[in-house]
């Protein structure tokens, strides 16, 4: 028999994938709070439950959101874990990091926290594991002191994020990059200061490929395409056909609107049954190419099921050009906040916002005109409610 | 603590840093001039430029839950092979990024002996997206690091190997409240609670909850003020509990963990790309499945079943909601064996648009 205090847990060292319980026991051969973390872990494996409780809101001073208080329930038994608080920490754009900016960030909280991180939260965030109420003070001084900053918890904006776009992808239809950082930077106040009536959450994803799941996840999804013609190398066509792509099988049929044809030799594309889906552009990426007219479709509402039901984004603008200073954008995002503030209550996502009010009348709120590219198709029942309609005056040729 | 120098110089609201400063010289020459790129092999891609620049990247798995250890320990393999320059993706990998082509099989190897496989590109699993479960959740009604673990030791074949029709995007949930987005994946695992919360102590409510906060935090009205004894609480209606556990979040004496209840969902055809069909949610596939840790056998053998049926059935491109819906939902359940149940059937507000109102039915 061995004697190790977590058998449970000791199970998942074992296998392939990269282990956790590996990793907490690194920081916990070092470190009070992760030991406790994984004692206390492997109770919860042994009652098949949870040991955590919500219980107090912690924070650091001039901030309402950035930190999420968490304190066990058996603290008795794992005082070090007993206040083990999570820390957001604003990412850089992408993702991308120097080794330099990383050990940089460990140093601070090896100093501190439990040694324990997500690489990364599920809204983009750095995240730190394990902060005691008495170290966030500090925690947040160095942090500050080495220009990185909180992000987003609660009733605000969330940290915005995105895919990396043109950094390395060739499908980025606009900077998703640079507006993601813009938009951090414009709205830090709202940021950091929880106001609304539930939490907005901004996503960019540089084509409809969509690999931040901005049409899943985001209150305003800000989704790259492009208006002109999808570029095409005929040779380079020809040569993916010579390596054994069956392109009529594998490509052309699978066209949503079968805008394309392939006659073995050249590839036809009538553009404008094109839905701009990137099929075959993820295809053939050596041989066909967005167009070069590029901006975004903006969509809006997206959330998880919690209250209403789950929501998949949909169009507010089928397209825009997206460039600095980008103002058209935040003049659209301010004018839905100022109607989310009007008429939301309390933990009511904008998606479900809408579905309460009716598209037609959100239009009308933020002033943008309705279009059927909004829409699957025009309402199929007949409770119309006419804002507009006759009084007997107007036989007689009143005035309005 | 801080020093003096430390609170002088707190700052507020100066943002993230700028992503400029973290961008490798050829990502940055070659920022929105990339012309196409290419699989090499498993986890191996390369970006070229309209002025033939080339940038190869290496992805490798994480757990996501990582100590310091292991961030120094991969940001010594970046300064050894990519310039110090390193990035993490959307679904949690790493993500090395190499000027030179010649490091590529190299830094694979040193990957290997710190067992870290590499892989998750194109026809490929790619890493579970998950929440944190009982490692760092109070609502969470299942693990979710141990649970990725054991399904991703399963599959990880399909993650070094790209021998899947199409990508394949798993994701994982401990409870409802879906901190991670799995209402739109190929596959995914969600937590339930199935209880409404219990209050235990109604003289331990009153001392630690604020009742109208309390009252607040239902989503679904479901909890009223009342009088027991002629004191003030709460009770739950519950017919209306929909064990969300927010009220738990509010008020530690409601607690809704119940070990004997608590369970797994499996989910099945989301997606998010607009690649030929739309965006789409998951549909359930299999109601409750037991928590059974430290390696949920019952979850990983059903993943492996959905998986090794799509992967027999399904057509070259064609994710696993495409695949089901062209050989209809009737034929899913056949082939896979999983029983079909009066809870596969939508209750909630727009459950009539999914019901059949044709004569359209395979045989």
């Amino acid at each position: 028999m061995s004697d190790s205090k977590t058998p449970l847990l000791d199970e998942l060292e074992k296998g392939p994938w990269p282990s956790f319980v590996k990793e907490i026991k690194k920081a916990a051969s070092k470190n009070e709070k992760a030991k406790d973390l994984l004692g206390q872990l492997e109770l919860s494996y042994k009652d098949k439950k949870t040991h955590w409780k919500h219980g107090g809101i912690v924070g650091v001073r001039g901030y309402g959101g950035g930190v999420i208080g968490r304190f066990s329930d058996v603290g008795e038994q794992f005082p070090a874990a007993a206040h083990f608080h999570t820390i957001r920490v604003n990412q850089p754009s992408g993702w991308y990091y120097t080794t330099d900016a990383l050990r940089q960030l460990c140093d601070i909280w090896d100093k501190y926290g439990s040694g324990l991180t997500n690489m990364h939260g599920s809204t983009g965030d750095a995240v730190f594991l394990g902060a005691g109420t008495d170290e966030l003070e500090d925690i947040f001084c160095e942090l500050s002191a080495a220009e990185w900053d909180l992000g987003g918890s609660g009733s605000d904006v969330r940290t915005p994020s995105c895919c990396l776009g043109p950094s390395r992808c060739e499908f980025a239809c606009y900077d998703t990059m640079a507006l993601t950082y813009d938009l951090t930077m414009t709205y830090q106040d709202e940021l950091h200061r929880p106001l609304f009536p539930y939490k907005w959450k901004f996503k960019m994803a540089g084509c409809p490929n969509d690999c931040v799941a901005s049409i899943a996840r985001a209150d305003f999804s800000v989704i790259g395409t492009w208006r002109d013609d999808i570029r095409i190398d005929q040779d380079a066509v020809a040569k993916y056909a010579k390596a054994g792509l069956d392109i009529r099988f594998d490509v052309t049929r699978k066209c949503p609107t079968k805008c394309m044809k392939w006659d073995g030799t050249k590839l036809e594309i009538d553009n404008s049954e094109c839905v701009r889906c990137m099929h075959c552009i993820n295809v053939m990426p050596k041989a066909l190419r967005p167009g070069t007219d590029t901006g975004a479709t903006l969509l809006i509402g997206a959330k998880a099921p919690i209250v209403q039901g789950a929501i998949l984004s949909s169009v507010l603008v089928p397209f825009m050009k997206i460039e600095p200073p980008y103002e058209k954008l935040k003049e659209l995002v301010e004018k839905i906040w100022e109607f989310w503030d009007d008429h939301g209550v309390a933990r009511e996502r904008v998606g479900e916002l809408i579905q309460r009010v009716g598209l037609g009348n959100f239009l009308e709120g933020i002033g943008v005109p309705p279009s059927p590219q909004m829409i699957t198709q025009p309402r199929d029942n007949p409770y119309i409610f006419y804002e507009e309609y006759y009084e007997e005056e107007d036989e007689k040729g009143g005035e309005e | 603590m801080a020093t003096k120098e430390e609170i002088k110089a707190r700052k507020t609201d100066i943002g993230p840093p700028h992503y400029e400063r973290f961008l490798h010289p050829i990502i940055k020459e070659n920022y929105g001039k990339w012309k196409y790129h290419e699989i090499l092999k498993p986890g191996v891609m390369v970006h070229v430029s309209e002025d033939e620049a080339k940038i190869w990247t290496v992805r490798a798995a994480s757990p996501r839950l990582i100590s310091t250890d292991f961030i120094r320990m991969i940001c010594e393999l970046a300064d050894k092979y990519c310039d110090g320059y390193l990035r993490f993706t959307s679904r949690n990998n790493i993500e090395f990024l190499l000027a030179d082509e010649a490091n590529i099989d190299p830094l694979i190897a040193d990957l290997g002996a710190a067992d870290i496989p590499v892989g998750g590109i194109g026809k490929s699993i790619s890493n579970i997206v998950h929440t944190q479960g009982w490692v760092h959740c109070h609502s969470a009604a299942t693990d979710a690091s141990g649970l990725v673990k054991a399904v991703m030791d399963e599959l990880i074949d399909h993650f070094t190997k790209m021998d899947m029709p199409a990508k394949l995007r798993i994701a994982l949930a401990c409870c409802i409240n879906m901190c991670g987005a799995v209402h739109c994946s190929d596959i995914a695992i969600l937590g339930l609670h199935r209880t409404p919360p219990k209050i235990e102590s109604h003289d331990r409510l009153r001392n630690i909850c604020e009742i109208p906060s309390t009252v607040a935090s239902c989503p679904n009205a479901a909890i009223r003020p009342a009088f027991i004894d002629g004191k003030k609480t709460v009770e739950v209606d519950e017919d209306r509990c929909m064990y969300c556990g927010n009220c738990f979040t509010v008020c530690p004496a409601m607690p809704i963990a119940d070990p004997l209840n608590d369970g797994v969902s499996i989910w099945v055809g989301g997606k998010v790309s607009n690649a030929r069909s739309a965006p789409k949610f998951t549909k359930l596939a299999i109601p409750y499945l037991p928590n059974n840790p430290p390696r949920w056998p019952e979850v990983t053998d059903a993943i492996k079943n959905i998986v090794g049926i799509y992967i027999k059935g399904a057509r070259n491109y064609e994710r696993l909601g495409e695949w089901a819906e062209r050989i209809g939902w009737p034929k899913f359940f056949d082939l896979t064996g999983i029983k079909f149940t009066k809870y596969h059937i939508d209750d909630f507000k727009y459950a009539g648009t999914t019901y059949r109102r044709t004569t359209q039915i395979r045989g």
